[in-house]
């Protein structure tokens, strides 16, 4: 009796099944066509992620929007549009070229300029500073027999 | 000198940088729609479904639009504050019930207390999304040629309220 009563419960998870994934366009192009442009839209409640993957109720609701509007027939960039009319440039994961994004474009090169500019200077400025030592007679004399000895140790 | 100075300068510039970024709330993106006329809509109000409102109704007023839900927890944390912005009757509140079933809205001001002039129920969301509402609560600011002078994203507390919201409000019934 006990056994088949753990038998029982140990098929009970047997019984859970996942839901049908919901809102699914009926026609497949449209909704890789949907897929493919929500791809590129930021999830405002979920920042990191495309509003493609994203189950919030939020971007479910905007792929929902997204689909409406491709099947009323508008393109890709009047979708776009919609949504930066709405929400602002940051949803959009590429971030188009223009003066306010530009600081956000320019600084690495900026950076990069001032970088090189400061590798140049600092190089230029060490160049100046080595000297060429004058040596004696002497000097050369015990510099060539301590490399002559290094040598004769060696082998 | 200049060997310290300049590293100190490059860390200085960029702990500045991220001290700023760390007091950012990240969550909070601001709207393009301040500054631009409030979307119209016509939208059934949650006591009775063949009652309208539309924006234009409140021309010549300046108002606040107040983005809630049953099943939203901020909101709650906010509704103190509408009581007694209610009580005070400085302004009217106009609700907006979003994404949420009829009966669940009504139930909860009965609960809680209705502090709204007029409450509009925008079950699919559809107005929401013209608005630019992406999280509940959110609150806007429309001054009286129905335009959006300010979006709160976010709960109204007494901080926010005192110094961005009242004086606004003060600035554009002056004006």
């Amino acid at each position: 009796m006990r056994y088949l009563f753990i038998t029982l419960l140990c098929l009970m998870p047997t019984l859970s099944h996942a839901g049908i994934a919901k809102d699914i366009a009926d026609d497949p192009k449209l909704e890789r066509r949907m897929i493919q442009l929500a791809e590129k839209v930021r999830c405002l409640v979920c920042q990191s992620e495309p509003v493609s993957t994203s189950h919030s109720d939020w971007a479910n609701d905007v792929r929902g929007i997204m689909r409406d509007k491709m099947k009323a027939g508008a393109s890709d960039q009047e979708i776009m549009d919609i949504l930066v009319e709405r929400f602002g440039k940051s949803v959009l994961f590429d971030p188009p070229v223009d003066k306010e994004t530009m600081p956000l474009w320019l600084a690495p090169y900026i950076l990069l300029t001032l970088g090189a500019l400061g590798l140049l200077y600092q190089l230029r400025k060490r160049k100046s500073l080595v000297t060429e030592a004058n040596l004696s007679v002497e000097d050369s004399e015990r510099a060539a027999e301590l490399l002559n000895s290094t040598k004769d140790n060696q082998v | 000198m200049m060997r310290f100075t300049l590293p100190l300068v490059v860390f200085l510039v960029l702990a500045g940088f991220l001290y700023k970024g760390l007091g950012r709330n990240t969550s909070e993106i601001p709207s393009p729609l301040v500054g631009k006329a409030a979307p119209a809509f016509t939208l059934p109000t949650l006591y009775d479904v063949n009652k309208q409102f539309s924006p234009k109704d409140m021309q010549g007023k300046v108002w606040l639009l107040n983005v809630w839900a049953s099943w939203c927890g901020a909101c709650k944390d906010e509704h103190p504050l509408l009581m007694e912005l209610s009580r005070q009757n400085l302004f009217p509140i106009v609700g907006m019930d979003y994404k949420d079933k009829r009966e669940d809205g009504q139930a909860t001001l009965r609960k809680a207390g209705d502090p709204y002039s007029l409450i509009i129920s925008d079950a699919d969301g559809k107005v929401g999304f013209d608005y630019g509402v992406y999280g509940v609560p959110e609150t806007y600011v429309i001054d009286k040629q129905g335009m959006i002078a300010y979006k709160l994203i976010g709960a109204l507390n007494s901080q926010n309220l005192s110094e961005i919201i009242l004086p606004k409000i003060a600035e554009l019934q002056a004006k």
